[in-house]
């Protein structure tokens, strides 16, 4: 245990460090239709990959900032500042950490990736601004059929499988930042794993921001064939800047007839990261896709897990525990779309504001009328450390029919000043009483994630309540 | 021997007064018990030993072995050795009790020692056993939804597990049925000895007679108006506070 403790010691202060690093492409600050021509250059797309891109861009310009129901934080992001591609050289990520150039490895190191991945990864991504420094997976998985590779080689290796799904769960023009990410999109993981093949070890992908003013667009495609299971496990930290970045990725999932894929978020952010992440999964026949979500740092993080029930009996779960700093915003929550009959979706959502931090919950469970034998539950549990801090729900159910079901829950709770004086009277400062309180508030959650996962989750709550503390 | 001295210590709440000069000398190996009637300020004095943030100190002292520890955060003093079992113990949600007292005596250690998992574990079957708590107990969130009685039990287990210098136990025996009050108080005389200095406050010459104090003191209006040996609490039973109450003192009106 304590071993792996060191092994994970991604902390939010382990995450603050930065090297300077020559980029060979940049693509200059400004988003427009020579930028996409700049970046399909470099990457050697094809040119359907141009027209999509140009496409998009149309569509990010048309849409409206969603200031009318979100944070007005939103138009304190000047798109015109930030940089949208940059890379080291090379877009062919390295097979070996030896390969990846000294002064980008050298981060990864200290994040302690390597050692991970000889420990308990299937696979491993590491992607280092615009694009994938590393990129490998383990022999005898990759024996098996599984494909994991970034979303630039995969569009020109196996566009069969690639153009069938992407952009598909999510179309370009579902929100004004997929509609950034599809024209701007770089790096993100394709996973392919074919029928029947389980994963037994988790795939992970790293996302390290190291640029200022810069934006990272990573698109994630994961197609789990029939019957098939794997476990995806994505970590992303940037220093702290002085000004604001920008992290707008867009994550498809697609599971088919009996498929399992679990997709699992540890975010670290540094706290001037506007973070505005659309993710959704397709599940189809019998399938099951689900969602941990865990949401720390960020100065805005916009996230709501969705999954599309088409197939009967399909699954779809959102786990989600946001810790809302001083500062912080993080605005999450759950889409649930119910396609089919007798499919189920459950959402539970536990959320912790701190000082002036604010959380906010948002829900949407979609069971049409002609639907038979559907069932949603969702729980949303609010933890208030401060009165100064916030929380909001705004869940929106929408469920027809007579023979579905839908069980909702909510709660806000405080940390009240006897618990804090009690634990302290028994030893503990009031910075490890608070740990110890939020802890004991997502515990149920957090037994739910692999080890690594949870012991690294726990030390950021610590760390982020001892940053809290005066 | 250590000593807890509680020097002419008054205590307010907003501007009410609650303590009013109250004096004390608690020093290890001895077991003092305070009786007094409901208000009189017991458990304001208990939870002003323990450095709870309400109250206000307004003159006086409260030294540990000659040093003030009014400065001190309550965490500080808990790892110096006080330990309060509350009357009405706080519940903590999620938190199991083997998490609870681990994390409890990890922060008595010194910065970088871990502690020992099966000798931690090992101690605390040990006390459970001794307070006849079942083993299932240790995965429960800290006194969440417990009895009564489960809850006061389990003030009992984590004093026997922190080992404290200084007890000060209120009110440990209300809610206790007869059966578990001989072994709550077998635990806590287990627990007495030369190197530990109680504070016992009851409503109950009963408990008395199972952990026998040294002296006996009389609390009331937020002052000590008598003290004596274990036959002052029997004096208690038959005759109540009336003798002892200081009806000028009401009409003074603080
Ligand atoms: N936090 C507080 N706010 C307001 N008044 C308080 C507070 N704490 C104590 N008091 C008041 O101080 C007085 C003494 O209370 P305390 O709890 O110390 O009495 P006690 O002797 O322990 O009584 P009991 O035998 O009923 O437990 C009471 O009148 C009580 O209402
Ligand atoms: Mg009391």
């Amino acid at each position: 245990m304590s071993d792996t403790q060191t092994q994970l010691d991604i902390d939010r202060e382990k995450g603050n460090f930065r090297y300077d690093v020559d980029y060979e492409f940049d693509a200059g600050t400004g988003l427009n239709e020579k930028t996409i021509d700049y970046i399909c250059d470099v990457k050697g797309e094809p040119d359907w990959i141009r027209q999509f891109r140009k496409d998009a861009l149309k569509k990010f310009l048309e849409k409206p900032m969603p200031t009318h129901w979100a944070s007005h934080d939103l138009e304190n992001i000047i798109f015109d500042k930030i940089r949208y591609y940059l890379s080291q050289g090379g877009q062919k990520p390295k097979k070996t950490w030896d390969e990846v150039p000294e002064d980008v490895k050298r981060t990864f190191e200290r994040l302690g990736i390597p050692e991970q991945e000889r420990k308990f990864l299937a696979g491993v991504e590491a992607q280092f601004d615009s694009e994938a420094a590393y990129s490998n997976i383990k022999e005898a998985v990759g024996k098996q059929g599984v494909i994991f590779m970034g979303s630039t080689d995969a569009l020109k290796e196996h566009p069969e499988i690639f153009r069938k799904w992407f952009g598909k769960v999510i179309p370009t023009g579902d929100n004004k930042f997929s509609a950034l990410n599809s024209a701007a999109f770089s790096g993100g993981s394709f996973i392919y794993v074919p029928p029947g093949v389980k994963v037994s070890h988790p795939l992970q992908a790293y996302f390290r921001i190291n640029a200022e003013n810069f934006g990272q667009f990573e698109r994630t495609l994961i197609i789990a064939d029939e019957g098939a299971e794997v476990t995806y496990m994505e970590g992303c930290t940037a220093p702290k800047f002085d000004t604001a970045t920008l992290h707008s990725a867009v994550v498809e999932l697609v599971a088919l007839k009996g498929a399992k894929i679990q997709y699992i978020t540890v975010q670290n952010w540094s706290n001037n990261v506007f973070n505005l992440v659309t993710k959704r999964g397709l599940a189809m026949e019998d399938a099951e896709v689900k969602w941990i979500d865990c949401n720390i740092g960020s100065r805005l993080t916009m996230k709501y897990p969705g999954v599309v029930m088409k197939g009967r009996r399909a699954r779809g779960e959102v786990i989600s525990i946001a810790l809302a700093g001083d500062g912080q915003h993080q605005d999450t929550g759950a889409k649930m779309v119910h396609a089919a009959d007798e499919t189920t979706s459950n959402i539970v959502s536990k959320s912790i504001s701190v000082g002036t931090g604010r959380a906010t919950y948002r829900g949407l469970v979609k069971i049409p009328r002609h639907l038979k034998g559907c069932k949603n539950n969702t729980e949303c549990d609010a933890l208030l450390i401060n009165t100064s801090s916030r929380t909001d729900t705004y869940p929106a159910i929408s469920v027809r029919g007579t023979g579905n079901a839908c069980q909702h829950e909510a709660s806000v709770s405080q940390v009240s000043s006897e618990q804090i004086f009690y634990m302290q009277q028994r030893g503990l400062t009031e910075a490890q009483a608070m740990s110890l309180s939020v802890n004991g508030f997502v515990n149920d959650l957090v037994r739910q994630f692999p080890m690594e996962y949870s012991v690294e989750l726990k030390r950021l709550i610590d760390l982020e309540m001892e940053g809290s503390v005066g | 021997m250590k000593h807890l001295k509680i020097d002419n210590l008054h205590v307010s709440i907003g501007d009410r007064e609650i303590l009013r000069g109250l004096s004390l000398d608690l020093p290890t190996g001895q077991v003092h018990a305070i009786m007094g009637p409901n208000g009189s300020g017991k458990s304001t004095l208990a939870k002003v030993i323990a450095g709870h943030p309400d109250y206000t100190v307004t003159s006086g002292d409260i030294l540990f072995d000659g040093e003030s520890i009014l400065e001190m955060e309550p965490d500080a003093r808990a790892r110096k050795g006080i330990f309060l079992a509350f009357q009405y113990p706080s519940e903590i949600p999620g938190v199991t009790i083997a998490n609870f007292l681990r994390a409890a005596l990890q922060a008595r250690l010194p910065e970088g020692e871990e502690l020992e998992a099966t000798e931690y574990y090992a101690k605390l079957y040990e006390k459970m056993d001794l307070l006849e708590m079942p083993r299932t107990f240790t995965s429960r969130a800290v006194n969440e939804g417990f009895s009564g009685g489960e809850k006061k039990r389990c003030e009992i287990l984590q004093m026997a597990m922190l080992q404290p210098t200084f007890a000060l136990l209120d009110e440990t025996d209300s809610g206790l049925d007869i059966d578990a009050l001989k072994i709550v108080s077998h635990g806590v005389n287990s627990l007495r000895g030369p190197e530990t200095g109680m504070l016992v406050i009851t409503h109950y010459q009963r408990l008395l007679n199972y952990i026998v104090p040294d002296f006996v003191h009389v609390m009331v209006n937020g002052r000590i108006v008598e003290s004596g040996t274990k036959e002052l609490a029997l004096k208690l039973e038959a005759e109540g506070y009336d003798w002892a109450t200081e009806p000028e003192a009401e009409a003074v009106g603080v």
